[in-house]
């Protein structure tokens, strides 16, 4: 059985403008101990697919529906009390913004500490003193030091090193990592995904990993999904998905990215852009969602939105035409 | 929405089609138009309507069944409301319905003049301090100063010192409350300034009348009109409060807090005679605020999170 | 942290300056003779030059201004036209009455109006919310006197359950002390709960948007925890500012609330002071107050340290 299995997972909002579909009907699973990326352009609605999966959408003015099974459990049939004690626990995440995801006004120790007050029952003392072996643990020195110190006297590459340490101090099972490095610097980019790696080694939690950035993603997933306007339309392990993408959308992602030793000649070396923009969510979409910047739609394609095939094994593709696209590539 | 038969003849065998998922929430309906925005904020148009109502009343006071409001009746002195008196009778059996009425005019002049008048000096020493840099240290330190009295405590001190007149009355309340506006005006005059585009037209070598013109005074109109709506309902009750105690428009013209001074000593026997300018005072500044709440959500969505 | 307080109180000294030349040069500014003002209509010209000689506005406006500031630093706030007592007398035996009212309003409104505005930011949009800041724009909208006359003849001449006016000292018993204060600490506090529940509930929503308290929530921790640990203590600045700010109003309004429930205090000796013209006592008491209000926004800026460490001293 899966970690996590996520059936027809849909999330919406409602605004002032008309009800955005942020996330509609996407379906995957991740099993324990593995990597999962999830990866899209902004607004594809993969930061609201995690924070569905912990609940921390605000309802009203958001709406979660379908299911999201954790270790057998559908987490939407919790109570807000029984979804807490997962939360942090069994479950934690880690945030894109270092600099803005702790809490100015209380001590790094004290903000380690609370999860393991509240989710290991342990004391004030006991809490201080785990939160310096995870300081130590997420390689930040002086930690005894450290563990005392405000976020405002850390740097960014350290913050995150301190999130980090929070959301593995209930050693959980699952670790959402919603684009972990995009705020930080190059050099400290590497050295945070190390120590995620490393980390999830030694606790052997599976990580849901949300980016943006495919070079990420080729250097620790396991599988990849990608989304777009809110929809599934791609998914398999890294390898197969870089070797051969099926979706026009999938190809024209890895068509935008350089590469090196490329025996691709003339014009095709260029960076390839896929035209046009996202859809609004905030109408109902008829058809395929990716029909307004598809090279290869059909009539079909606009009055039929394509379901999910398994083209080939552990290869899912949601588009009509994807062994023709595959060959056009 | 299912797939309808005439169109599945047509699909190929083999297609795979998308579950149709159901929409979670109901559909919003988006509006537009002033009748869309009154209804987006109801408040604005209570406030307007409560404050046309009042206004109305006040200009029409003299055709809606009253009589002379000073007109002196010690034969009817403390009479309870009737139908021949429909607020009661003071002490000194003038009627209280005619000088509620009456006092309306007090009220919204005050408020109203308070308002322009505090919101004009207001623009003009807030752009002086934000535009000309040696005079902002001087001007902002007497503004601190005087803002640290307490602005009904600056009116009395004001109105000890002059005739009891309507016109003294605004003039002190202007006085309290101009430090807050050029407060507003500087901080919109520092953090435009601030701003490529008015960077760019200074460098492009615009006058300063033509950039104040251009730039400041457009963005300066929101705040300013909520911060004025403000003024107007707190300049009322500060009338009202000065009255009370005394130190406001002479006890010969009906205004608001006139009458409920002149209810004090008797308001455990006869408390109607507080009860009806007391009613119309409060659903006055009531109305005020309600505008003021409203425009400020309206203008400014980032600032409808604010106080 | 003393260098810090030091440093405040160094820039209020100019603040204070500013507050008295203008309370000052009031006598000097106002609109025709304040001498034939205060001394009234029926005054005789030997009145009139009487008064003008007590105030002092027959001699140059420098040399009164500096010996009037020397005599208040020495304690000396000049003296009553009407009843010839020193003005600091006046004030002394009439302070704590008035101090005991606003101390109580102060307490009774952080106690309703904090909570209030946190529970309107967490239930933002809901009923509970709209009817909080309902009665906010109430609070705000009706005159401190009428709250407290419908107060009194509620809960004192119809209910009977408090005493409708009058003032007991502290030195007479805690408890007379407070009933007595109890209506006229609600009337007076309504306006001002209003207001620092409207900017709980604002600073709340803002703080509740950030990343850290999406943190917070992703850690598992129950509501009050957020809301009272994560976010009232980011919130606490813009609170604490407007708590300061809103002494103002609250000295206002204890001159009228003193008033409606015959509280001996410094507002009814402004109120008499007004009556008489009795300028130097009006001088007095918008000094005092003054002071007092600068004073507690200096305490406000210390408290700024110490719920935020990003505030260095």
């Amino acid at each position: 059985m899966a970690l996590l299995d996520v059936q027809n997972l849909q999330t919406h909002f409602r605004t002032p403008e008309g009800v955005n579909r942020a996330v509609d009907g996407v379906s995957f699973h991740v099993d324990e101990g593995e990597t999962l990326a999830i990866v899209g352009e902004s607004g594809c609605g993969k930061s609201v697919t995690s924070m569905s999966l912990m609940r921390l959408i605000p309802e009203p003015p958001g709406k979660i529906a379908g299911s999201i099974r954790f270790q057998g459990k559908n987490l939407l049939q919790l109570s807000e009390h029984e979804m807490r004690a997962i939360r942090g626990n069994d479950i934690s995440m880690i945030f894109q913004e270092p600099m803005t995801s702790l809490n100015p006004v209380l001590t790094v120790g004290r903000q380690i500490g609370e999860t393991l007050r509240m989710h290991q029952g342990l004391d004030k003392q006991a809490a201080l003193a785990r939160a310096v072996e995870m300081l130590a643990l997420v390689g930040i020195p002086e930690p005894a030091r450290r563990v005392r110190e405000y976020p405002h006297q850390l740097s960014g590459g350290m913050r995150q090193r301190v999130m980090i340490a929070i959301a593995l101090a209930c050693n959980p099972k699952l670790l959402i990592a919603d684009e972990p490095t995009t705020a930080l610097d190059v050099t400290i980019q590497a050295q945070i995904l190390q120590l995620m790696l490393d980390l999830k080694r030694r606790v052997g939690a599976a990580i849901v990993l949300i980016t943006h950035d495919l070079g990420v993603v080729a250097e620790i997933a396991e599988r990849v999904m990608v989304m777009y306007a809110g929809r599934k339309v791609e998914e398999a392990p890294v390898a197969e998905l870089f070797r051969s993408p099926r979706h026009p959308y999938t190809q024209g992602l890895l068509g935008a990215l350089p590469r090196l030793g490329s025996s691709l000649t003339g014009a095709a070396r260029r960076l390839a852009e896929i035209p046009g923009q996202v859809p609004s969510l905030k109408q109902r979409i008829e058809g395929c969602v990716f029909v307004g910047r598809c090279p290869i739609a059909t009539d079909l394609c606009r009055e039929f939105a394509p379901g999910l095939e398994e083209k080939t094994p552990r290869h899912f593709t949601a588009c009509h035409y994807a062994s023709k696209g595959a060959a056009a590539a | 929405m299912t797939v309808s038969t005439a169109n599945t003849a047509r699909l190929p065998a083999d297609l795979v089609v998308a579950p149709q998922l159901p929409d979670l929430l109901p559909s919003v309906k988006v509006r537009r138009g002033v009748l869309g925005f009154l209804r987006n904020h109801p408040t604005v148009a209570i406030g307007c309507t409560l404050l046309l109502c009042l206004i109305l009343v006040g200009i029409f006071a003299p055709y809606l069944g009253t009589v002379d409001p000073t007109a002196l009746a010690p034969a009817k002195r403390t009479r309870a409301p009737s139908a021949d008196f429909w607020f009661g009778t003071d002490a000194l059996g003038r009627d209280i319905y005619s000088r509620v009425l009456y006092g309306a005019r007090v009220s919204l002049t005050v408020g109203l003049s308070v308002a322009l008048c505090a919101s004009l000096a207001g623009l003009a020493i807030g752009l002086v301090s934000g535009f000309v840099r040696w005079a902002d240290g001087i001007v902002m330190r007497f503004m601190d100063g005087l803002m640290s009295i307490p602005p009904i405590l600056l009116a009395v001190a004001l109105m000890a010192l002059t005739r009891g007149s309507v016109g003294n009355v605004i003039l002190a309340i202007t006085v309290a409350e101009i430090p807050r506006v050029s407060r507003l005006v500087r901080g919109v005059v520092l953090s435009l300034r601030e701003q490529p585009y008015v960077d760019a037209a200074v460098a492009s070598g615009t006058r300063t009348p033509m950039i104040i013109l251009r730039h400041i005074l457009p963005n300066t109109v929101a705040p300013m009109l909520v911060q004025a709506t403000y003024i107007c309902a707190s300049a009322m009750i500060v009338e009202s409060i000065l009255s009370f105690i005394g130190a406001g428009t002479p006890p010969t013209i009906p205004s608001w807090g006139n009458i409920m001074a002149e209810g004090r000593a008797l308001w455990q026997v006869k408390p109607f005679i507080v009860f009806f300018p007391a009613a119309f005072l409060s659903v006055t500044v009531l109305a005020v605020n309600l505008l003021g709440d409203g425009l400020r959500d309206a203008l400014d969505p980032r600032m409808a999170k604010g106080l | 942290m003393i260098s810090y307080i030091l440093r405040r109180i160094v820039a209020t000294m100019p603040v204070m300056a500013v507050v008295a030349l203008f309370v000052f040069s009031l006598l000097y500014i106002a609109p025709g003779d304040p001498a034939a003002v205060i001394a009234g209509d029926q005054a005789s010209p030997a009145d009139v030059e009487r008064i003008r000689q007590a105030l002092g506005l027959d001699r140059p406006f420098l040399i009164q201004f500096g010996s009037w500031v020397w005599r208040i630093l020495h304690g000396d706030l000049g003296t009553s036209i009407f009843t010839n007592l020193p003005v600091s007398s006046l004030i002394a035996q009439r302070l704590e009455p008035t101090l005991s009212l606003m101390a109580m309003t102060l307490v009774l409104t952080i106690l309703i109006a904090v909570p209030l505005g946190v529970v309107a930011a967490w239930k933002a949009g809901t009923w509970l919310d709209r009817t909080i800041m309902a009665f906010a724009v109430f609070g705000f909208s009706i005159p401190v006197f009428v709250v407290g006359y419908i107060l009194a003849y509620v809960f004192a001449l119809h209910l009977e359950w408090l005493p409708v006016q009058g003032y007991t000292p502290l030195a007479e018993g805690f408890w007379p002390w407070l009933v007595n204060l109890i209506l006229p600490a609600v009337a007076l506090g309504c306006v001002y709960i209003a207001l620092i529940a409207r900017i709980t509930r604002a600073a709340m929503l803002e703080v509740l948007q950030q990343d850290y308290v999406r943190t917070a929530r992703a850690k598992g921790l129950g509501q009050n925890s957020i809301l009272f640990i994560h976010a009232l203590k980011n919130a606490a600045v813009p609170i604490v500012t407007v708590i300061g700010i809103g002494i103002a109003l609250l000295i206002g309004g204890a001159v009228v609330t003193e008033s409606v429930f015959a509280i001996p205090g410094l507002g009814r000796l402004t109120i008499d002071a007004i009556l008489r013209r009795d300028y130097p006592v009006i001088q007095g008491i918008v000094l005092l107050f003054s002071f007092l209000y600068v004073l507690v926004n200096l305490m406000v800026d210390v408290t700024y340290t110490l719920v935020d460490p990003r505030i260095r001293y």
